[in-house]
């Protein structure tokens, strides 16, 4: 188990070393970050001044080493669109957008989880297809256009939830429905199979056998077991809700992390970007350890794969 | 799932409630989609910056955007010495909203403070021409410039804005961008960066003052990156006013109860621009003149206005936007008409057109647009659409033989703000003609109204004449409020709330 959780854990570090690599230069790749930090007709001698100061006429290797070697401290330099600290912007906005992952992926198993089971117990039947139908139209719909029309229903015709903006709760419903409802047919597929399996199993059989009530054996007997893939592949969903907030956070006006990268792209604000890739790519990454050690925990044989 | 319904349920009934904004609180809710990283004027480049900055500082001079004429605002008056030296007159008993006074040493500080290279303010071309600024009393002050400036009014009514010595020398700008401190008509009370603004009225605003004083009591401002969002707000009345409405959504919004949409010009033009002298070492067809000109004989400008640009907008022949001081409109003009591009491509010897590089950064349907019109002579395109810092990095560069580029000239009501700009010889100059150079080193450094004009004039009809641009069409924004709100748009596209009022 050690050499699978070093072996595991070198392969995360690497990951994200090669992600932060390649957004280092792609970032670099789409023009020179001088030009675009001057703003609109500036002086050949303003752009040479802002080489100097962010140190882009060095060799980028020597800006990338030097980068990295600060990021491990802690240090992701300064915005050079807000002028202060980007560690200090994310901190600020990250709360938003692990908010909204969080309450969005708590709305897709509340929503997929019965699903799946429902559909489970009765297999083939209307009920299935009607919950499979309800799940898979969450990801068959354009998120953005879901969005718009949450919007246009709920703040424009019936004007109950603030349109936009994260001053309080109630502005973090629509998004969480928008976002949570994109993941939930995945995780009401594995649900559906995990639990089909689960009850054709003879401990279910034995345990209908000994007169347990249905409901009972279904969530304390099957659940339980059909339960583990669903949650490997939440935390999967977790890392694709982080970088799916981007266009959701735009729309609704959410002041997190997804917004700023976002905008920070266009700005080419380079010290903010590769520090939310590398903080997404980090916590993605850190998801899917966590999930490939909690499997193996479970099942023997992936520690030998 | 139980819980999630009875929050969603409770939400709906707390929602209910929700505040809408109209008169009734004095409050003014606006959004846009531009995120502000700091309010100090000198080291943000945004429109949304200039928006605020007028209202919580005030200039020595304020251009009548209505009528287009200079008056004194923080002076009392103002005169030239001589043709590099002006001498400005305070108004006594204003102060800023930290309650210092405003006098000579204000003044002086601000104007000292970013005309000096080192402080680094972001647009040097509205302070580099600063020579010295000198205190002659304590409501006195004597400006000197580096050399003649006819555009030094505009700079004096427009960015250069005047700050309160002692606080700033005491924070600086990155708390002055945080927390501002001005004269002007509305102070700042919260401000996140990127997020949100809140204003409230300067009661103590100053009798006198040519901007008028301020009626609405509350000003919030809000980040909204999404045009969709913004308009949804719009019409579910939590937000007051908006603008930048993309044409097509304009028309249709337009008529809906409760909303006024209104149309304006900006001082923005789309243009093609060429590479004339081989810069690029290509040796492109464009080089060729006959090509230049038979390109704007073949795009049809008109349908592209009022197909595509819609609202105000009208199509320019000269390099530079109409409205502007010294924008010659007498010039070669280049009508629609695709037989006689075929003509002039043939005669350059292009029977049968030839295949080019077209760059872009914006209004991609409209670059679609020409390269369509451009098809249909014979010109196949490669549209390469890039970022705007990127295109410009190869503008720059000199790499570009033929492009679909814009200008707002800053706002500048002259032809020094763009033709200038891009013919004097500059990175961004393709022509690199050394009589073109000449007349607008002349319009430039002149003081003579009539001596420039006629220097604008020769230049424009050259670039007109060897074709080195194909001037498009000019821009317009739309903006859309609550009808309950009285607010006039202007062409230098600088939102004025301290005038705007409730019906």
């Amino acid at each position: 188990m050690a050499v699978f959780f070093f072996k595991r854990l070198g392969l995360a570090f690497l990951v994200a070393l090669f992600v932060s690599v390649l957004s280092f230069f792609m970032l670099r790749a789409a023009g020179d970050p001088a030009i675009a930090m001057a703003g609109e007709g500036p002086t050949a001698a303003d752009i040479e001044f802002i080489r100097e100061q962010f140190g882009f006429n060095r060799p980028i290797f020597v800006q990338y080493f030097s980068w990295l070697g600060n990021a491990l401290t802690g240090d992701f330099g300064e915005s050079s669109y807000f002028g202060k600290p980007v560690s200090q912007l994310i901190f600020e906005r990250l709360p938003i957008t692990l908010g909204l992952g969080v309450s969005a992926l708590i709305f897709s198993i509340l929503l997929a989880v019965p699903l799946g089971m429902l559909a489970a117990v009765n297999p083939n039947s209307l009920i299935d297809r009607i919950a499979l139908s309800v799940s898979v139209l969450g990801q068959a719909m354009p998120n953005f256009w879901f969005a718009l029309m949450l919007i246009v229903i709920f703040a424009v015709w019936y004007p109950v939830l603030p349109a936009s903006g994260n001053a309080e709760w109630r502005h973090f419903v629509m998004p969480t429905i928008v976002l949570g409802y994109y993941a939930t047919p995945a995780i009401m597929r594995l649900t559906r199979s995990g639990m089909l399996e689960v009850l054709n199993a003879d401990y279910i059989r034995t345990a209908h056998a000994k007169g347990i009530p249905v409901s009972r054996v279904l969530i304390k007997h099957a659940m339980r077991n059909a339960i583990l893939p669903v949650v490997s592949i939440a935390s999967v969903q977790f890392g694709y809700m982080l970088g799916g907030s981007i266009i959701i956070e735009s729309i609704f006006a959410l002041h997190g992390i997804g917004q700023l990268a976002w905008e920070s792209i266009s700005r080419a604000d380079l010290p903010t970007v590769q520090a939310i890739v590398l903080i997404l790519s980090l916590i993605y990454v850190g998801l899917n350890y966590v999930a490939d050690l909690v499997n193996a925990w479970l099942d023997p044989r992936i520690r030998i794969a | 799932m139980k819980k999630t319904i009875i929050s969603t349920c409770v939400a709906l009934a707390l929602g209910a409630g929700a505040a809408h904004a109209d008169p009734d609180d004095d409050t003014l809710r606006i959004a846009w989609d531009g995120e502000l990283p700091t309010l100090d004027r000198y080291y943000n480049v945004l429109r949304e910056g200039i928006l605020v900055s007028r209202l919580v500082w005030d200039s020595l001079l304020y251009k009548d955007p209505a009528t287009l004429e200079f008056k004194p605002l923080l002076a009392e008056s103002f005169r030239f010495v001589d043709s590099t030296t002006m001498e400005f007159v305070l108004r006594q008993g204003i102060t800023f909203h930290n309650g210092e006074p405003l006098d000579a040493d204000d003044v002086v500080y601000t104007l000292d403070f970013v005309s000096n290279p080192e402080n680094r303010v972001l647009t040097q071309r509205n302070v580099s021409w600063i020579k010295s600024v000198e205190k002659l009393d304590d409501y006195t002050v004597r400006l000197e410039m580096k050399q003649p400036t006819p555009t030094a009014l505009e700079f004096l009514s427009g960015p250069l804005l005047i700050y309160p010595n002692e606080y700033y020398a005491e924070v600086g700008p990155k708390v002055m961008g945080t927390h501002p401190v001005g004269t002007g008509p509305y102070k700042v009370v919260e401000f996140k960066p990127g997020e949100s603004i809140r204003f409230e009225k300067n009661e103590q605003y100053f009798d006198g003052s040519p901007k008028g004083k301020p009626n609405i009591s509350t000003i919030e401002q809000r980040t909204i990156p999404d045009r969709n969002t913004q308009i949804s707000e719009l019409f579910s009345g939590t937000v007051d006013w908006i603008w930048k409405v993309p044409s097509d959504q304009a028309s249709r919004i337009t008529g809906r109860p409760g909303i006024s949409v209104v149309n304006e010009q900006t001082l923005r033009i789309a243009y093609l621009s060429f590479d004339s002298s081989n810069r690029t070492g290509n040796a492109s067809p464009v080089n060729n003149p006959l090509v230049r000109k038979a390109i704007g004989h073949a795009i049809d400008r008109s349908t592209i206005v009022s197909k595509l640009v819609g609202g105000s907008s009208e199509v320019v022949h000269s390099a530079c936007h109409p409205q502007q001081f010294g924008c010659e409109q007498d010039v070669a003009l280049y009508e629609y008409d695709p037989e006689k591009a075929k003509q002039l491509l043939a005669e350059a010897g292009y029977p049968d057109g030839f295949e080019i590089d077209f760059h872009a950064y914006r209004n991609r349907p409209y670059a679609e647009a020409i390269m369509g019109f451009l098809q249909a002579v014979g010109i196949r395109t490669n549209l390469v659409y890039l970022k705007y810092a990127a295109l410009r990095d190869k503008v720059y560069a000199g790499e570009i033989d033929f492009n679909f580029m814009t200008w707002g000239s800053y706002s500048f009501n002259d032809v020094s703000a763009i033709t200038s700009h891009f013919f004097k010889g500059t990175r961004d100059d393709y022509a690199r003609d050394s009589q073109l150079i000449a007349d607008l080193e002349i319009g430039d450094n002149s003081v003579d109204t009539e001596m420039r004009r006629n220097a604008y004039s020769r230049a424009l009809k050259s670039i007109a004449e060897n074709a080195y641009w194909v001037p498009l069409f000019t821009y317009n924004v739309n903006y859309a409020f609550t009808d309950k709100l009285d607010f006039t748009a202007t062409a230098d596209e600088i939102p004025r709330f301290y005038s705007a009022s409730w019906k």
